[in-house]
């Protein structure tokens, strides 16, 4: 009898001596499982990790220090848990986990995957791959004082994308463009349209004008700067076309005020009058050339965490619109929004409090506002140290197959029937999941309007997350992407991309079937299509419809043809190492909120129990289908 | 300089602004503003202990002293990150002095140091240095007069223990009169708790507590009053030590009319067997827990936990007791 402790720690370390981890991501959750994985007797990890060391990492990702801001997280991690357990062997690269090198046969030799990811996308990847290699995954996020951690075996419990994936959040054209709510709506316009408008790819379709009334020709002119015009007039013409003019047109448009409150139209005379707005900044920042150009440095704004009134923020717009011009005029036509970047973000800011203005919508600080322009996720030390600490003893059950206790962990902010930590049995696998099932997926399409390269861009590599998808239309190969093509194939391909998907060789029409597969994700679904002749353009922007995937929750996606900007989407936003996971993951929180509802109402038909039993294994059991809930136990 | 130094309305420095922008954003600026004039004691430098003082550093407490004369041997690098694999670094120097060299690194804007002692003969005046004491690995009769202190103390002084016992942990919490801001329904809400001192809370009447009262509380108070009447230090008690710890179990239960079957057997042998042993991913996990509570109790957002936690690696389950029960529940 009192040997069976004993026993049952002495085969774990076994187990836990001849494995061979790997480890996606090493941020937030990453630095931290790192170091509880050597600590518990690991001995060949392999981490990967993209990303480079920044200042903001620093408060949660303890094994990076100032000195390393800049360089590789998977490297320097290496050397700080090498520290403290020389005698280990990990294997650490700077790269992306979607790298054609880190195919399934690299993931067969692990034992068992551990992710510690920051976005959907690398995510869906990984699960792609354990599900080829048939390896194990464990599964995590963070936010804030939320976590949890899961488990996906291939067979035994859910896939990762079993359950429906959050998208993320995404706006109607016209409540960016002319009927913002909200300060997020303001932020998504300044961010996505004004900021894109003036210093991004001018080839790039942009909503900007898209309510006004002007005329095609006209539009895209306002923003280019005239030669004879200063740079002072060209961002009072800017400030007053934008905040002005467009508002002016927008009212117009009574049918749109009926049951809203009316914007005011914003002019720099009306804001600041008569203030040479320039007349000190110039000098002042040739003493710092070295120092990043930064409007709030030259007019004296300190205080990130403050909220600047209008004229402020109409000086912080006008200041970092010279900015841009004067110190990084090179950049102007490439700029993408990048939350670590201060001229961006100050702009940024100003752009949406004047327009918040403008709305009536209460104004917001530098602070504030890149948080939300920047997807900013929350992220404290503890739940990454909670999670980690999760995840190796998931990792460590895996390991010994000892799949009946295997759990989903939540961590929660207030206890829930006494728990903080609520281990829940896992799902079984989603028989119609389109990722570990063989179901196949529904495409309502305009067969005789769409070009191949539409349902690629749209539906293959945005909503399936494939990467380098290849496309066959019975037996017939329409297309396929990666090096390694011959020139000609690769021409070919090309042509049909924008051929018509009736007229592609082999013709797609109502009640074809087509196959498309990712050869690096080892991961293939067939496509049934349906034709369609009418899309509704603020519901289905994207002129399709596909069904039968796990989808977003959200219906009104906008689109800006083809590019992204104002569904201010692309999961890249996140900060290292960190996901937002429990907010964003809409099966996930159903079932947790069911748990929780059920505690308020014990009697009522709920569909997750606890078993009270005075065994020391009770767990919280949950069904998925109400209807079948009862109270189970284990064994 | 110092850690904690300034006024209260100080704003951040462009600096703190920075390295601190994630955490900001989870507990706001004036939370910050508290945790950086906060001073904190660690007696009992181990796993746990360890992974509770890097949460708080990087976190951005004013001040962190640890106090643990205990040389440092090989056993302590088991579940210790911040002790270098190194015998010419730790060879001859204490657990807290190496475990300060490291922590120091973590954060340079938190002033790490040593506090050289023995925990069974601090006196009431030296604790009110700190704010908060955390307390691990000690007798507890050391555990009861360092709590005992600091509830007669003026200054309001927060005490937790914390206890590894391989894949099991306990956490004690006593705020005395703690009071808070809780959002309800997105208004902030002022909100008051009382708590009971450890004596009370673990001389408690068996029979008076709910029968789910988790049994790694009626567990660890058979161990610890194992150790109390042997004489031994924390965690000195083995599995050969079971037969009297069961006859300790039967006596106690007897004695409050528990049945014995609340204390399985099979936990307390998991505990004994345990000794010192720490299971590194435990520590983290409690490490984690306190962490987040010292920071609750400093910024005074948050409920708090009242007044145990427990977390069990063979069930996975984290709970938080309240004993005695609240007369409110």
């Amino acid at each position: 009898m009192a040997s069976s402790a004993a026993a049952a720690s002495s085969s774990s370390e076994e187990a836990v001596k001849a494995a061979k981890v790997l480890m996606v991501g090493a941020g937030g959750i990453g630095c931290e499982l790192l170091k509880t994985l050597a600590l518990s007797g690991f001995r060949d990890i392999h981490i990967i990790d993209l990303d480079t060391i920044e200042v903001s990492n620093l408060n949660r990702q303890f094994l990076f220090r100032q000195s390393h801001v800049g360089q590789s997280k998977a490297h320097v991690a290496r050397d700080a848990v090498l520290k403290f357990r020389p005698n280990i062997n990990i294997t650490s690269y700077h790269a992306n986990v979607k790298d054609a090198q880190f195919n399934v046969d690299f993931f067969k030799q692990f034992n068992v995957v551990l992710n510690g990811l920051d976005n959907l996308d690398a995510r869906r990847h990984v699960n792609r791959l354990c599900l080829a290699a048939e390896v194990p995954l464990v599964e995590s996020g963070t936010t804030g004082f939320l976590g949890q951690v899961t488990v996906h075996v291939k067979g035994k419990t859910e896939c990762y994308e079993c359950q429906p994936k959050p998208v993320p959040k995404s706006y109607p054209v016209c409540t960016i463009t002319s009927t913002p709510s909200k300060f997020v709506h303001c932020i998504v316009w300044a961010k996505d349209l004004l900021f894109a408008k003036l210093f991004g790819d001018k080839n790039q379709d942009n909503d900007l004008n898209v309510r006004s009334n002007e005329s095609g020709t006209s539009k895209s002119d306002v923003f280019e700067r005239n030669a004879d015009e200063d740079l002072e007039q060209y961002a009072r013409r800017i400030y007053d076309h934008v905040f002005g003019y467009n508002i002016e047109v927008a009212l117009e448009n009574e049918e749109t005020w009926k049951n809203r409150r009316r914007p005011n139209p914003i002019y720099i005379h009306g804001t600041l009058p008569e203030e040479a707005i320039w007349q000190n900044g110039s000098s002042r920042d040739c003493n710092n050339q070295q120092q990043e150009p930064s409007a709030m440095v030259s007019l004296g704004l300190r205080n990130p965490q403050e909220i600047w009134n209008l004229a402020d923020n109409s000086r912080v717009f006008l200041e970092a619109l010279r900015l841009f011009f004067e110190k990084r005029e090179k950049e102007i036509g490439n700029l993408i929004f990048d939350k670590d970047d201060q001229l961006a973000v100050e702009f940024v800011t100003a752009a949406a409090n004047i327009r918040a203005s403008s709305f009536g919508i209460p104004l917001h600080s530098l602070f504030e506002a890149k948080g939300v322009a920047g997807n900013i996720v929350h992220a404290v030390a503890t739940t990454n140290a909670i999670i980690a600490g999760l995840i190796v003893i998931e990792a460590i059950k895996v390991l010994q197959g000892d799949y009946k206790r295997y759990r989903m962990t939540y961590c929660l902010e207030h206890p829930s029937r006494k728990m903080l930590l609520m281990p829940v049995e896992p799902f079984e696998p989603n028989k119609s999941c389109y990722v570990c099932s063989e179901t196949p997926l529904l495409l309502e399409v305009n067969t005789k309007t769409t070009k191949l390269r539409e349902v690629i861009d749209k539906i293959i590599k945005s909503k399936l997350g494939m990467n380098l998808p290849l496309v066959m239309i019975g037996s017939t190969l329409v297309f396929e992407d990666g090096d390694g093509l011959e020139e000609d194939e690769a021409a070919n391909y090309a042509l049909n991309l924008e051929k018509i998907l009736a007229e592609l060789p082999a013709p797609v029409i109502n009640g074809t079937k087509i196959t498309v597969e990712d050869f690096q994700q080892e991961f293939s679904c067939s496509i049934n299509i349906k034709h369609r002749d009418e899309f509704d353009a603020e519901k289905e922007p994207d002129g399709m419809v596909l069904s039968g995937w796990s989808a977003p929750v959200e219906k009104q996606v906008t689109s800006n043809g083809g590019n992204q900007s104002v569904a201010s989407s692309s999961g890249t936003d996140y900060p290292d190492g960190i996901v937002e996971d429990m907010s964003t993951k809409p099966g996930m929180k159903r079932k947790l909120d069911e748990i929780l509802e059920s505690k308020e109402n014990c009697d009522a038909s709920s569909s997750a129990q606890v078993v009270e039993d005075d065994d020391d294994d009770d767990i919280v059991m949950l069904d998925e289908d109400p209807k079948l809930a009862k109270k189970k136990r284990l064994q | 300089m110092g850690g904690g130094g300034g006024g209260a309305e100080e704003e951040l420095t462009a600096q703190e602004t920075a390295l601190y922008d994630r955490q900001i954003r989870v507990w706001g600026v004036d939370a910050q503003k508290r945790l950086s004039k906060a001073h904190v004691l660690v007696c009992g430098v181990n796993g746990t202990t360890t992974e509770f003082c890097k949460n708080i550093v990087l976190a951005g407490v004013g001040s962190l002293s640890l106090m643990d004369d205990h040389l440092v041997t090989e056993d302590d690098l088991e579940a210790n990150f911040l002790i270098p694999h190194d015998e010419n670094v730790y060879g001859g120097r204490s657990r807290a002095e190496v475990c300060c060299e490291s922590l120091k690194d973590f954060n340079p804007m938190v002033r790490v140091a040593v506090e050289k002692g023995d925990p069974s003969l601090i006196d009431g005046e030296f604790l009110d240095k700190f704010d908060i004491i955390v307390v691990s690995c000690e007798s507890i009769k050391t555990k009861l007069l360092i709590n005992g202190h600091c509830r007669k103390r003026t200054k309001h002084i927060a005490f937790y223990t914390i206890e590894c016992k391989d894949s099991c942990g306990e956490i004690f919490v006593d705020l005395q009169n703690h009071s808070y801001v809780q959002k309800v329904g997105g208004e902030p809400k002022p909100m008051e708790l009382t708590y009971p001192s450890l004596q009370e809370a673990i001389s408690v009447p068996w029979k008076n507590l709910p029968r789910k009262t988790t049994k790694l509380y009626f567990a660890m108070r058979v161990l610890e009053n194992y150790e109390l009447s042997e004489g031994h230090s924390c965690c000195e008690a083995s599995l050969s030590d079971l037969p009297a710890v069961l006859a300790l179990r039967k006596d106690m239960c007897d004695r409050m009319s528990l049945s014995e079957s609340q204390i399985p057997t099979a936990l307390l042998e998991r505990l004994l067997a345990a000794g010192k042993k720490q299971h590194p991913p435990v520590c983290a996990i409690l490490g984690g827990i306190l962490g987040q509570e010292v920071i609750k109790s400093i910024s005074g957002k948050g409920d708090p936990i009242k007044n145990f936690f427990y977390y069990d690696a063979a069930d996975g389950k984290g709970i938080a007791e309240d004993i005695p029960p609240s007369s409110s529940d």
